[in-house]
C-alpha cells in the first residue's frame, strides 16, 4: 500500500482547506521559482524520466507529448487543461479541482513554462459549477500572491491562467472537440492530422493535458523524476488516483501505486465487494468505455496500462466500476450504449448511426428478442464503427459491448433461448 | 514533393496534397460524400477510407496529407470491409424511397451503394425521420434523406456567403437547418441542390418533372446576365425542364445563379409563335410570314435610311446583331443602338467598355471599388468571386453610390461622381489606401453610366483608374460591368451610333421619333425602351420571342427564338466569345433571328451575302477578329475614354436593378421567378421570414 508520505494529492478528501495558505503548508508552491530557474529542458527531461503517462485515459507519455511543441516560433502557444471529466465512473479530477486546486495552478505554470505557453485554459465541465468557483478562487489567490500573472513567482515569465466552463457535452472531453468548444464553435472533434501540437487552439501549437497529469507535475519536479518512477511496474510508473464505485462497501477515490492488484485495491480501500469477493460478477476497470473483466481475470489482474491491455481492456481513467452477482449485466451495458448514443456528436457516419443502432440491438438483447446470429451482427456493427471514426468515441461506444460479448456471451444466448421458449408457449 | 505508392503505382505530388487527390491523379476512383473539390474538407462521411501501411487505423483520405514513401492501398480487404460498413451505416436511417425521390438516377448514395455496399439490410429497428424545412421557393427539402455530409452548410459559408444553414443537435438527432425557420436568402441557393449528394435538397420547381435518363443534355451558355455562365440545358421533347451549371474555371466555376437556373419555365409562357401585323383598327392580328415581310418591305422601300433606326435588346446573339447591322447598313441607317437601357458610356473604345481584369482576375485584386453597381444582383457569379477573394484574402472593398446588400464588408466612400473628383484631387481619406494598393480595380456599373452625364462619368472613371495606378503592364483594373448578355457582342460588332453620319443614340432616337423625324424603328428583343415617348408616326417592328412590352407597342411582330433554341455566339462582359447550342426547337412559326433578317433582305431585293451559319460567322470574323478566339480573353490595349463635356452633376448614382428576379422577358414570363419576387422582394417578406 502506498505510504502517506508518497502521496501527491494530500488533500484529496477535503479534510483541509483548499486555500493558498493551507496549500503552501502541504508543500505546494515550494521552490517553484527554483524549478523554473532550472530551465525548460530540465523540466521536460525530468517529466520524461518520471515515466508519467497521461492520466486522461490514453496514457500517452507526457514528457514526450510536451517535447512535440515547437521550441520557437512566432505564433503563441497554449496549454489547455482538460477538466471536462464526464466519463461515467470517474470522479478524480473533480476532487482535485475542489480540494487541491493549487496543485493544478502550480502545475499549469510549470508545464506552460516548459513548453513556452504564455497562457493556459482550464476547460471545466459545465456541471462542475462549484468546482469552477473553487478553481477560480485559487487562481485569484495565485494572481494576488504574484505566483502567476506578470512575472510569475518573480521568474520573469508572464503567465495567465483562465477558467472556461463547458456546457455539458461528453464529447467536449475529446481534445480537439474541446478546442473547438473553447473557440466558441460546436464541440465536434477535428480530423487529425494536424495534431494540436501543430495546429490546436486558434490554429496555434497547443498541448492538451488532463487535470491529474498537470497537477502531479509540481510534486514530481520537487521530488525528482526518479522518485516518481520508483513506483509501479515497467513503463507504468508513478501513483494514480483510482475511483472505485459500484457494489463495494465503501466507494472512494484513492491514490495508489500503478500496478496494484485489482483485488487488493478493492479490498483494502473500498472495503471489499458487497457480499464478499466471491459475490463479484465483473469489473469495468477504467471508466465506462473500457471493456469489462469477469471475476476470473479480476482475481489476478494488476491495475496499470499495459497489464490491462493484455487482458483486452484498458486502464482508461482508472474509474473502477464493480458489479456483483445481483447485476443485470446486459442491462448495465445497454445503459452504457444509451449513454454513448446520446453523447455521440453526430459528425461522422459510423458513430452517428452506429451508436444508435448498437443501443437498439442491446435493448433487444436485454429482453432476448433476437436470434443467436444477431449477436454476430452486433459484433459486426461494432467492428464497422471501431477505427473508422474521427475521434475515439467510436471505440468507446463499442468496447463495452465487445467486452460483454467476449465474457458473457452465454448469458445473452440464455436470454434469447428463454425468450424464444415464451414464444412457443 | 512527396513521392508515394498508391495501389502499387508511384506518384509524386505537391506537398499538402491529400491522399484522395493523389489517388485521383492516378485515376483511382475514390468513393466519397462529404468531400467536394471547391469546399473545405470535413472528413465526416468516412467513405474515402484508405489503408496506409504502418498506420494503426484506416485514414480518411480526404483529410490525410500525402507523406514521403507512404504505401497506400485503396482496394484492400480491410478498406473494402470498412467502406461496406460505412455504406451500411449511411443506409440504416436513410429512407429507401428512391422510386419517389427526385435524386434517383443521379444520386451518389444510390451509385455508391451499388458499388460498395451490401445487397440487403440487417437493420431491424425503426428508421429515424426528420421534419422538413421550408427553405423558400427554390429548394425543396426531404430532411429524412439527409446523410449529414454538411456540404450545404459549407457551400453557404464558403461560396454563397450566407451563414444561414447549420448543423443542429447531436448524435442521431443531428439535423441540417436554419434554427429559426427562414428562407435561404441567397441568389446562389439553387446550387445547394447540386452539392447535396442525396435527395435531401432537391429543386422545388423541377419536383417530380422528369428522370435524368429521360433528358437530352445540351451544353450551352446562359444569357440572364453578362457573365455568360456555362450551363447544361436538360430538355425532354421540346420542353426545357431544368438548367444546370457546367464547369468553367474562369467564368462560373461550377455554380450558377438562381435566375440562370430557374427562369427556364419562362420559356414556355407568353411566347410569340406567329407573325402579327397591326390592322387598320390598330389591332395586332396574326398573319403569315409573307404578309409580314411584304408589309415591312413596302414601308422600308418608301423610307429614307436616315429615318430608320434599330435597337438591340438584352438577349440577342451576335449572329442576329451582325445580320441586323448589315441590313441597316444596306438601308443606309446610321442610328444603331445597343445600349437599350439608356446608358451613355463610350461604346467605341474596347478597353473602356470591357471588364478588363477578367472574372477570374478579380481573385488577384487587393482593392475593389464598386461604382454605381451591386454586383450581387447584376452579376451574381462575379460577386461570388469578390466574396471568395474577401474570404481568402480579406480584400478591401469600397463602394461609391448607394448602399448595397452584399455578403462582404465594404467601406462607403460617397454617393456620386464628386467622390471620384475628391479622390483624384487627394481630398478624401481613402486616398492613402488607394495609393498603397498593389492591384486595385474598379467596377463601373450601369448605375453610374445610365444618366445624362454618363459619358463624363465614364471618362472620369478612366482618369481615376489611371490616377490610382490601376493600369499597369500586366494588370488592368478598369472594368465596366454590363448587365445584358448581348451588350458586349453588339459593341464588338460595332452596333453603335454612326456618329460620322449623324447617328443618334437611344435618347436621340426617341427624341427624333417624338418629333416625327423617325419613320421606322426596328426593335430586336428590346423591351425596356421608353415606348410611350415614341411618336405615333414611327412604324415599330418588333422581333423577339416573348410577348412583352415591345410586342405590345409594335406595328409588326416577328417571332424569333429564345436562347435555348438556337446555335449562337455570345460575348460575356470580359470579352470572352462563347458558343451556345440549340437544345430545343422554335415554338410555332418562330424562326431564328438571323434567318428572319436574311429573309427580309431578300424581300428588300438585296439579299445578305450569307446563307448559313458558317458564312455568317465568317462575316463576323471580318467585322471583329475577336470571333476567331473562342473562349479566350484577349487583353485590350489601354485607351483612355475622353469626354468633350466633362461636367458631371451631383446626383447620387442610382442602382439600375431593383428586382433580381424580373430583369428580362424570360424571367418576367417565369412563374418561378414571380414566386421568388413575391418571397424575397415584396412586402410580405417579413411575414415569410419569421414563419415558425
Amino acid at each position: 500500500m502506498l505510504a502517506d508520505k508518497d502521496r501527491i494529492f494530500t488533500n484529496l478528501y477535503g479534510w483541509e482547506s483548499p486555500n493558498l495558505a493551507a496549500a503552501k503548508k502541504r508543500g505546494d508552491w515550494d521552490g517553484t521559482k527554483k524549478l523554473i530557474a532550472k530551465g525548460r529542458e530540465w523540466i521536460i527531461d525530468e517529466v520524461k524520466k518520471s515515466g508519467l503517462r497521461g492520466r486522461g485515459g490514453a496514457g500517452f507519455p507526457t514528457g514526450l507529448k510536451w517535447s512535440f511543441m515547437p521550441k520557437e516560433g512566432d505564433r503563441p502557444q497554449y496549454l489547455v487543461i482538460n477538466a471536462d471529466e464526464s466519463e461515467p465512473g470517474t470522479c478524480k479530477d473533480r476532487d482535485i479541482l475542489r480540494h487541491d486546486p493549487h496543485k493544478l495552478v502550480e502545475g499549469a505554470l510549470l508545464a506552460s513554462f516548459a513548453m513556452g505557453a504564455k497562457a493556459s485554459y482550464i476547460y471545466i465541465r459545465g456541471e462542475f459549477y462549484n468546482e469552477a468557483v473553487a478553481m477560480q478562487k485559487a487562481i485569484d489567490e495565485a494572481y494576488e500572491a504574484g505566483l502567476i500573472g506578470k512575472n510569475a513567482c518573480k521568474t520573469g515569465w508572464d503567465f495567465d491562467l483562465y477558467v472556461h466552463r463547458g456546457a455539458g457535452a461528453y464529447i467536449c472531453g475529446e481534445e480537439s472537440a474541446l478546442l473547438n468548444s473553447l473557440e466558441g464553435k460546436k464541440g465536434m472533434p477535428r480530423n487529425k492530422p494536424p495534431f494540436p501540437a501543430m495546429a490546436g487552439l486558434y490554429s496555434c501549437p497547443t498541448t492538451v493535458n488532463n487535470v491529474e497529469t498537470i497537477a502531479s507535475v509540481g510534486e514530481i519536479l520537487r521530488r525528482g523524476g526518479d522518485w516518481f518512477s520508483s513506483f509501479g511496474n515497467e513503463r507504468n510508473h508513478g501513483t494514480k488516483l483510482f475511483c472505485i464505485s459500484g457494489h463495494v462497501n465503501r466507494p472512494c477515490n484513492v491514490e495508489e501505486e500503478l500496478g496494484i492488484p485489482l483485488r487488493e485495491l478493492i479490498e483494502k480501500h473500498a472495503g471489499g465487494v458487497r457480499g464478499g469477493w466471491d459475490n463479484l460478477l465483473a469489473v469495468i476497470p477504467g471508466g465506462s468505455s473500457t471493456p469489462m473483466l469477469p471475476k476470473s481475470i479480476c482475481d489476478t489482474v494488476e491495475m496499470d496500462f499495459d497489464s490491462l491491455r493484455e487482458v483486452q481492456s484498458g486502464l482508461g481513467t482508472a474509474g473502477v466500476i464493480v458489479m456483483d452477482k445481483s447485476t443485470d449485466i446486459v442491462q448495465a451495458i445497454t445503459r452504457l450504449s444509451q449513454f454513448y448514443s446520446h453523447e455521440s456528436c453526430g459528425q461522422c457516419t459510423p458513430c452517428r448511426e452506429g451508436t444508435g443502432w448498437l443501443w437498439e440491438q442491446m435493448k433487444r438483447m436485454t429482453r432476448g428478442e433476437a436470434l443467436i446470429e444477431d449477436i454476430d451482427v452486433m459484433l459486426d456493427v461494432c467492428s464497422e464503427i471501431e477505427g473508422n471514426t474521427i475521434c475515439a468515441l467510436g471505440e468507446a461506444a463499442v468496447w463495452p459491448v465487445q467486452g460483454l460479448v467476449r465474457h458473457f456471451r452465454s448469458e445473452i444466448e440464455r436470454r434469447i433461448v428463454e425468450y424464444r421458449k415464451t414464444l412457443v408457449a | 514533393m512527396p513521392k508515394l505508392t498508391i495501389d502499387d503505382m508511384e506518384v509524386t505530388v505537391e506537398a499538402g496534397t491529400s491522399l484522395l487527390q493523389a489517388a485521383e491523379q492516378l485515376g483511382i476512383e475514390v468513393p466519397r460524400f462529404c468531400y467536394h473539390d471547391r469546399l473545405s474538407v470535413a472528413g465526416n462521411c468516412r467513405m474515402c477510407l484508405m489503408e496506409v501501411e504502418g498506420a494503426p487505423k484506416l485514414a480518411a483520405s480526404c483529410t490525410a496529407p500525402c507523406g514521403e514513401d507512404m504505401k497506400v492501398h485503396t482496394k484492400s480487404e480491410k478498406v473494402k470491409t470498412a467502406q461496406k460498413g460505412v455504406m451500411e451505416m449511411m443506409l440504416i436511417n436513410h429512407p429507401l424511397d428512391c422510386p419517389i425521390c427526385d435524386q434517383g438516377g443521379e444520386c451518389d448514395l444510390q451509385d455508391q451503394s451499388v458499388a460498395y455496399g451490401f445487397d440487403r439490410s440487417r437493420f431491424l429497428d425503426n428508421k429515424r425521420s426528420v421534419k422538413n424545412k421550408d427553405l423558400g421557393p427554390l429548394v425543396k427539402t426531404t430532411m429524412t434523406r439527409c446523410i449529414h455530409c454538411t456540404r450545404c452548410v459549407r457551400f453557404g459559408e464558403e461560396v454563397a456567403g450566407i451563414e444561414e444553414l447549420g448543423v443542429l443537435n447531436r448524435g442521431e438527432h443531428l439535423e441540417i437547418g436554419t434554427y429559426v425557420e427562414q428562407m435561404i436568402t441567397s441568389e446562389l441557393s439553387g446550387n445547394l441542390v447540386d452539392v447535396c449528394p442525396v435527395g435531401a435538397l432537391t429543386s422545388k420547381p423541377y419536383a417530380f418533372k422528369a428522370r435524368p435518363w429521360e433528358l437530352t443534355k445540351t451544353e450551352t451558355i446562359d444569357v440572364m446576365d453578362a457573365v455568360g455562365s456555362n450551363i447544361r440545358v436538360d430538355s425532354r421533347g421540346n420542353e426545357v425542364l431544368r438548367v444546370l451549371p457546367r464547369l468553367h474555371e474562369d467564368v462560373n466555376e461550377e455554380w450558377i445563379s438562381d435566375k440562370t437556373r430557374h427562369a427556364c419555365d419562362g420559356l414556355k409562357m407568353g411566347r410569340l409563335d406567329k407573325p402579327y401585323l397591326k390592322n387598320s383598327k390598330g389591332k395586332l392580328k396574326p398573319v403569315s410570314w409573307n404578309d409580314a415581310f411584304e408589309a415591312i418591305s413596302a414601308k422600308i422601300k418608301v423610307t429614307d435610311g436616315s429615318k430608320i433606326a434599330a435597337v438591340v435588346g438584352d438577349l440577342c446573339d451576335c449572329e442576329s446583331i451582325m445580320a441586323l447591322k448589315d441590313v441597316m447598313h444596306l438601308l443606309g441607317s446610321p442610328h444603331l443602338e445597343c445600349r437599350s437601357d439608356g446608358s451613355k458610356f463610350n461604346p467605341y473604345i474596347p478597353s473602356g467598355y470591357n471588364f478588363n481584369t477578367s472574372i477570374a482576375g478579380v481573385e488577384d485584386a487587393d482593392l475593389i471599388i464598386l461604382i454605381g453597381t451591386n454586383p450581387r444582383l447584376e452579376a451574381a457569379m462575379l460577386n461570388a468571386r469578390i466574396y471568395k477573394n474577401w474570404r481568402d484574402n480579406k480584400v478591401k472593398v469600397a463602394v461609391i453610390g448607394s448602399h448595397i446588400d452584399v455578403n462582404y464588408p465594404y467601406v462607403h466612400l460617397g454617393t456620386g461622381s464628386e467622390t471620384l473628383q475628391d479622390l483624384i484631387a487627394g481630398k478624401h481619406d481613402f486616398d492613402e489606401t488607394l495609393k498603397n494598393a498593389k492591384k486595385p480595380m474598379l467596377i463601373l456599373g450601369t448605375g453610374a453610366t445610365m444618366r445624362n452625364d454618363g459619358l463624363a462619368v465614364h471618362a472620369l472613371a478612366c482618369e481615376f483608374a489611371e490616377h490610382y495606378n490601376m493600369i499597369q503592364d500586366d494588370w488592368n483594373g478598369f472594368n465596366l460591368l454590363h448587365m445584358s448578355a448581348s451588350r458586349m457582342g453588339a459593341l464588338a460588332l460595332g452596333f453603335t451610333p454612326k456618329l460620322e453620319n449623324g447617328g443618334h443614340d437611344l435618347d436621340g432616337i426617341v427624341k427624333a421619333s417624338s418629333k416625327g423625324n423617325l419613320d421606322i424603328l426596328y426593335v430586336m428583343g428590346a423591351d425596356d425602351l421608353p415606348f410611350d415617348k415614341l411618336g405615333d408616326d414611327t412604324f415599330v417592328i418588333y422581333q423577339g420571342h416573348h410577348g412583352d412590352k415591345g410586342a405590345a407597342h409594335a406595328d409588326v411582330v416577328l417571332p424569333s427564338v429564345a436562347y435555348t433554341e438556337k446555335n449562337a455566339t455570345y460575348i460575356n462582359t470580359e470579352g470572352r466569345v462563347q458558343i451556345a447550342r440549340k437544345a430545343t426547337f422554335p415554338v410555332g412559326d418562330a424562326k431564328e433571328d438571323w434567318t428572319i433578317l436574311r429573309s427580309l433582305s431578300a424581300y428588300l431585293g438585296r439579299p445578305l451575302p450569307y446563307d448559313n451559319l458558317l458564312e455568317l460567322r465568317e462575316r463576323m470574323v471580318q467585322e471583329n477578329d475577336l470571333f476567331n478566339h473562342v473562349d479566350e480573353v484577349i487583353a485590350q490595349p489601354w485607351n483612355k475614354v475622353i469626354a468633350s463635356d466633362i461636367s458631371v452633376n451631383k446626383v447620387p448614382f442610382k442602382l439600375p436593378m431593383a428586382d433580381f428576379y424580373q430583369t428580362n422577358v424570360i424571367c418576367r414570363a417565369s412563374g418561378t421567378m414571380q414566386e421568388c419576387t413575391d418571397a424575397f422582394f415584396s412586402a410580405n417578406i417579413k411575414k415569410r421570414r419569421v414563419n415558425g
